[in-house]
């Protein structure tokens, strides 16, 4: 169990983490999710100890970190990859840190064995892929068994199937009944690994619920509606008509509608009573990244925007042409569409491309799971 | 809270299982060792070529820890390196989630690397001492010799407080690069220029380097160099106090800012 009660923590006039208040509970893994220099980084190092909050506290199983007897055995992080002296050997590296907590040496082979780098635990780490190190700081981790694991960026630089494999080792460790905190900036990983999420933005809290609530609370289904395309007209006047009926209506670039708050049917009947043709009356529901993208996007510091290349030689034909717009960063281009409003809006990826299009609800997220159990069962 | 020899043990496999120990530890042994025999051969050849004060002050043993000079610096790289690399590798964060009893871990620390300073030190003072006897031949003492062991004994000290010295500063830093780009001018150039200055010396009596080094000195202002104010123990207990403020700083600035 990890504690925190309004955790603040301030460098200089920049607020890094204010107040934050939660618990994580063993039996589950938590994700703990937030843009870039959101905080997450900060809120666990505090947990370990490494930075003192200016004010409140973060306890683990009701001690502070620095008061923990064998803390190691206790507790493991896995707080950054390349937190390793590089000309040290993969063994030696965790033999220290074995030493330290009175673990024997068997138990690093062991661990070695566990990550997968047990043919390269006498190479220098210098020389490890970022995905080597993530699985080298798995390691240190895993090495004290201990009930509570911090995990910051797991799969960061990892394969697909050292992705797979984190996100089975979470959900085995929390079954266990240990406590699994572990950050990320992919909405769609933490669907497929967490139980609970804590989302932060500008280091405070924006929610803070288990993920089947999450979902509920922020998918919200639309429908999309599109009138032919030679007839802005009759666009005009699907769009008066369903506003008239209590919808919300956002046109997409493309040029379709997309239409919240009415029922297929019922825009299907507005649609005839108004005597617009319909080419496409289609269902869809706003995926958990994009929930989660409309929860952050206020509270984004580095947002990139769209490179001018001013004073460079002309680009080749077809790239950055006017119109075209990244996924997520909507209303940033230098010539956004005028119809795309600025806030809480993000034009869904064209069909085939997006990568979340699966997790959305929660019934879809239990079968690629189950699949993926099974492949990883077979590959052992 | 880990026990102490646990975390010993582990600085130990730590310090042992980096390359960079042992380079900068051979350096410091063979660059002191080759200069103070080269140094011995050199005046020996050529002792009748030296002043007259020179010569009455001729100082064998002292002579045979010229190479210290240099040798130092390889300490001061290994001190450096041994608190520096926790830093610049990040390595800090991971040490100090296991042990987050911050003084023992620096403590532990710097007990490990600093008795194997120490012990590598004290193995320079005493071969470079035989070494450059035997080449100074007449000219050359004996460790039985009144106040001959004491600056043996006392350069191994010497060489091992250097070391801590930088860890010391090191940990103050919080940076490897930071830390030789000062203790490196310091030591090779700051440190001998101020002490040749007319209006500098009084100070510059007092640094670590040249208070530490009269210890070495078995003749009183040995080849005609400055008198000192204090005795060669004195002098070494200069040194130490420089040590305990650099480590003193060290663990207040270990212990107060965030890793």
């Amino acid at each position: 169990m990890i504690e925190a009660v309004g955790l603040t923590k301030r460098y200089g006039a920049k607020t890094a983490v204010h107040n934050l208040s939660f618990q994580v509970r063993p039996g589950a893994v938590t994700g703990f999710l937030g843009p870039n220099g959101s905080g997450k980084s900060t809120t666990m190092r505090m947990m370990l100890g490494l930075d003192r909050p200016t004010s409140g506290h973060v306890t683990i199983g009701g001690h502070a970190f620095r008061s923990l007897p064998n803390a190691p055995r206790q507790v493991g992080a896995l707080l950054d990859a390349k937190a390793v002296h590089g000309g040290r050997s993969a063994r030696n590296h965790l033999l220290c840190l074995a030493q330290l907590a009175g673990i024997p040496a068997a138990r690093v082979d062991e661990v070695l064995g566990v990550v997968g780098l047990q043919d390269v635990a006498k190479k220098r780490s210098n020389g490890f892929s970022l995905g080597m190190g993530q699985r080298l700081g798995i390691a240190a981790a895993l090495l004290g068994d201990p009930q509570v694991l911090l995990f910051d960026e797991p799969v960061n630089g990892l394969d697909p199937e050292g992705i797979l494999w984190v996100r089975n080792l979470m959900k085995q460790l929390a079954s266990e009944g240990r406590t699994v905190f572990v950050s990320s900036h992919l909405m769609s990983e933490m669907a497929l690994t967490a139980d609970h999420l804590i989302v932060i933005g500008r280091g405070q809290l924006l929610s803070d619920m288990s993920i089947k609530d999450f979902i509920s609370a922020n998918s919200a289904d639309f429908a999309r509606v599109r009138t032919p395309a030679d007839r802005p007209e009759e666009r005009e006047k699907l769009t008066a008509s369903l506003t008239k009926a209590g919808g919300g209506v956002m046109p997409e670039p493309d040029g379709a509608l997309r239409v919240t708050g009415l029922p297929l049917s019922r825009i299907s009947d507005l649609a005839h009573a108004s005597d617009v043709r319909l080419w496409e009356l289609s269902p869809h529901q706003a995926s958990l990244e994009e929930a989660y993208m409309r929860m952050t996007q206020g509270a984004v510091d580095y947002r990139s925007t769209t490179d001018a290349k001013e004073g460079l030689q002309l680009p080749p034909p077809g790239y950055g042409q006017p119109g075209f717009e990244g996924y997520g960063q909507p209303g940033h281009a230098p010539q956004p569409p005028p119809e795309v409003p600025q806030q809480g809006w993000y034009a869904p990826p064209p069909p085939g491309q997006n990568p979340y299009a699966v997790t959305p609800a929660p019934a879809p997220t239990a079968t690629p799971d189950r699949t993926e159990r099974k492949t990883s069962e077979d590959s052992r | 809270m880990a026990s102490a020899p646990a975390v010993l043990n582990s600085e130990w496999t730590k310090i042992r299982t980096v390359s960079s120990t042992i380079w900068t530890l051979i350096s410091a042994f063979v660059v002191t060792v080759a200069l103070g025999a080269a140094l011995s051969a050199l005046l020996n050849s050529q002792f009748d070529d030296l002043s007259a004060a020179e010569r009455a002050t001729f100082d064998p043993t002292f002579v045979s820890f010229s190479g210290m000079v240099l040798g130092q610096l390889a300490m001061v790289v290994f001190g450096v390196l041994v608190v520096g690399t926790e830093y610049s590798s990040g390595m800090i964060r991971t040490s100090l989630a296991a042990v987050p009893q911050r003084g023992s871990f620096l403590f532990s620390k710097i007990a490990v690397a600093g008795v194997l300073a120490l012990v590598v030190g004290l193995a320079t003072s005493f071969v470079t001492f035989f070494l450059s006897q035997a080449l100074l031949g007449d000219r050359g003492t004996d460790l039985g010799a009144e106040n001959v062991l004491r600056a043996v004994f006392g350069g191994g000290v010497y060489m091992g407080l250097i070391a801590v010295f930088s860890m010391g500063v090191a940990t103050m830093l919080r940076s490897s690069m930071l830390s030789l780009g000062i203790l490196m001018p310091f030591f090779f150039l700051v440190s001998q220029i101020l002490s040749a200055v007319p209006g500098a010396k009084s100070v510059a009596r007092y640094f670590p380097d040249q208070a530490g080094s009269k210890i070495m000195q078995v003749v009183p202002d040995a080849m005609n160099s400055d008198p000192a104010p204090y005795g060669p123990w004195a002098g070494l207990g200069i040194m130490a106090l420089w040590v305990v403020a650099a480590l003193i700083g060290g663990y207040l600035v270990l212990k107060k800012r965030d890793a």
